[in-house]
């Protein structure tokens, strides 16, 4: 019965996609709901806009909620064998099984998001949150009163700990003495606790608040007491029209474009993108709710970044424990060495959980 | 160091009542489910479904009690699906309920695709006049919202049905062995029927809360695993709403307990902290096993059995 199950399946696939030739097949794979707000909410704005844009010539599909398991293989297996030409699978956790099937169907595209493991038919791509993480350190530093941010933080992995880092590296240019309270909750996404944790770290004295979670939930506690924020992921504004700062906001968008036109003109090779502020991966909501001199400050920083005038990790840094960082982009940290970071530089008063 | 801070004590509780007031509603319903020998696993898929449907209805017209009303609706509809199958059908209860979960975790994610991103106003705190001014306990007895009042009168009122009044005394009866209730002339299969649907309502005001007092906005997967949290706290409290208060309320002063013990750097592993309540909940299961000859207050006997009556 399965099996007929399966092949009915297949038949009414292979007609489907005999039927709209001319249109190329895109496929997303989305480890959590559209409707998080967040994360996977911000992929999918990503396939509107290739939607939008290419339209005319291109047939998307998405399937969300695939938990980063034997689901994903399936899940991937599943759009390759429909006809897809081009997936994008846009969690870390489906790395090993994107590869997998990247190498059953070479002639199909695979692009994962977040990962290191590439083959020829599959490419990688991610964005340079970090650089976002210092304009929010020096607004921070400027806005706060008490000298103690407030930073709720889901899982201690590199990009975390590496936002963490540049925001306290830039809010020390400010402030010397600054202070970051942290707290890790564990998880991506949990409202209800990410509210209890900006309503803690307020309580002790925070007067701004940030955050590396996936919910509006920290921004709305503190618009509720008028403590300005950060949004995460997306434009949380609405959720703190008098209080929230920017956002760090992921554009995928113009990356989807660009990788879905090449395939269209048989032009798309294997290699990896790591963008931010320059190419636009990584974008600053408005800056709201802050003195004009500290917008310029705010300004000024985007617009050195982006020309590659200013580094977040500018050499020297120095280590939690004292130590200079061996440098080893010349005058910056490398790549691999941000991709890496599992440590906590010179004025951060937290231990890395697990370590 | 100030962490026994009168203001930051005060902040604390503050917390606290709020984490605790969703548990300690949806585990209110649970625990009379529960009683009349129903178990359903299905808390968490009808408290999101009450979050979502209290969202959609306070969003759509400007209204905290009709969202509120919304949302004990929803809960109570996904209830009657629970008990049409497994008291109308006798269709195995765990697998019905865990269904129950996962089709409301989908279901609202649907209804609720046009509302994320989407605010509200915050459900107001009753600030009851001068009383409410009174200093540090003011704020904490007296300045509450009306879910949290609502949460005290209810385990009041459970416990008084429960213990002090007939039906509540066949609904026990009924729980613990539904043959002799059955043969006694009691309507089993309509007061479960009633049970159940009340546990749903209850699940629908904690998923409410959630979306319209605890954080005002709707986004799928909210409760992130409050229901199963509720289930937990109904098999702490061994059955009796008491318990079941102080458990809801200890569960809540772990979660808040522990941010606080971070940002104040006190250095105790986060993850160890997270995965307190959890370990208190096997705890109290090992002490009531152990007890369960002397005590006698275990689970209800006759909980997950399904009933065909002999007609």
């Amino acid at each position: 019965m399965q099996r007929l199950l399966i092949a009915a399946a297949a038949v009414i696939a292979l007609s489907a996609s005999a039927a709209a030739q001319e249109k190329l097949k895109v496929g997303w794979i989305y480890v959590g709901p559209v409707g998080d707000f967040g994360w996977t909410y911000q992929h999918e704005v990503g396939r509107q806009a290739v939607v939008k844009a290419l339209g005319d010539k291109v047939d998307t599909t998405y399937l969300e909620n695939v938990s980063e398991g034997p689901d994903a293989e399936r899940s991937i297996e599943q759009l390759a064998r429909s006809g897809h030409k081009l997936i994008f699978t846009t969690s870390f956790g489906f790395m090993d099984a994107t590869v997998k099937v990247a190498k059953k169907y070479p002639n199909i595209f695979f692009e994962h998001a977040t990962g290191y493991k590439r083959e020829k038919n599959l490419a990688t791509y991610s964005a340079r949150f970090y650089e976002g993480r210092t304009i929010q350190g020096l607004i921070a530093a400027k806005m706060s009163k008490s000298g103690i941010m407030g930073y709720i933080v889901s899982v201690p992995i590199p990009e975390v700990i590496s936002g963490i880092n540049a925001t306290m590296l830039a809010a020390q240019t400010i402030n010397p003495n600054i202070k970051v309270k942290i707290i890790w909750i564990g998880e991506w996404f949990n409202p209800g606790k990410e509210a209890a944790a900006a309503q803690a770290l307020m309580d002790q004295g925070a007067d701004v608040l940030m955050q590396h979670t996936d919910s509006a939930a920290a921004v709305e506690t503190g618009a509720k007491r008028g403590i300005p924020s950060f949004g995460q992921d997306s434009d949380m504004i609405k959720f703190g029209p008098k209080t929230q700062l920017t956002a760090i906001v992921n554009n995928w968008g113009p990356y989807y474009i660009e990788r879905t036109k090449l395939v269209l003109d048989g032009k798309w090779t294997s290699g990896d993108v790591w963008g931010g502020l320059k190419s636009g991966m990584v974008t600053m909501a408005p800056y709201t709710n802050m003195p004009d001199d500290v917008k310029k400050i705010a300004e000024d920083a985007q617009a050195a970044i982006a020309a590659g005038k200013l580094y977040p990790f500018k050499c020297p840094v120095v280590a939690q424990d004292g130590k200079t960082v061996e440098c080893k982009g010349g005058a910056t940290l490398d790549d691999g060495q941000i991709l890496g970071m599992n440590w906590y530089v010179k004025g951060v008063d937290d231990k890395v959980p697990g370590k | 160091m100030g962490l026994l801070d009168a203001n930051l004590l005060q902040a604390i509780i503050l917390s606290v009542i709020v984490a605790s007031t969703p548990l300690l509603l949806a585990a209110c319903g649970e625990l009379v489910a529960e009683r009349a020998g129903v178990l359903n696993l299905g808390v968490e898929g009808m408290m999101i479904m009450g979050a979502v449907c209290g969202f959609a209805g306070a969003h759509l017209t400007g209204s905290t009690l009709l969202g509120t009303l919304a949302g004990i609706l929803a809960g109570v509809a996904m209830a009657a699906v629970f008990a049409a199958l497994t008291l109308g059908l006798a269709v195995n209860q765990v697998a019905t309920g865990l269904a129950l979960t996962i089709f409301g975790l989908g279901l609202s994610g649907l209804i609720g695709a046009g509302f994320v991103g989407q605010r509200i106003t915050r459900a107001p705190q009753l600030f009851i006049p001068v009383l409410s001014d009174l200093p540090f306990v003011g704020p904490i007895l007296f300045g509450q919202d009306a879910f949290v009042y609502f949460s005290i009168v209810l385990v009041v009122g459970i416990w008084w049905f429960l213990y002090s009044t007939r039906p509540g005394l066949v609904l026990r009866a009924i729980g613990d062995n539904h043959a002799s209730a059955h043969a006694l002339g009691y309507p089993v299969l309509r007061l479960r029927a009633a049970a159940v649907l009340f546990g749903g309502a209850c699940a629908g005001l904690a998923g409410a809360y959630l979306s319209l007092a605890y954080t005002p906005f709707f986004i799928a997967g909210m409760t992130a695993g409050r229901g199963w949290i509720a289930l937990a706290l109904v098999v702490f409290a061994s059955w009796r709403p008491g318990r079941l208060a102080a458990g809801a309320y200890l569960f809540g002063a772990v979660t808040i307990l522990q941010l606080h013990a971070q940002g104040a750097g006190l250095g105790i592993p986060p993850q160890l902290m997270t995965s307190l309540p959890y370990l208190a909940t096997v705890i109290v299961l090992i002490i009531i096993s152990r007890a369960r000859g002397t005590a006698g207050s275990a689970a209800p006997a006759s909980l997950g059995l399904a009933f065909v009556p002999d007609r």
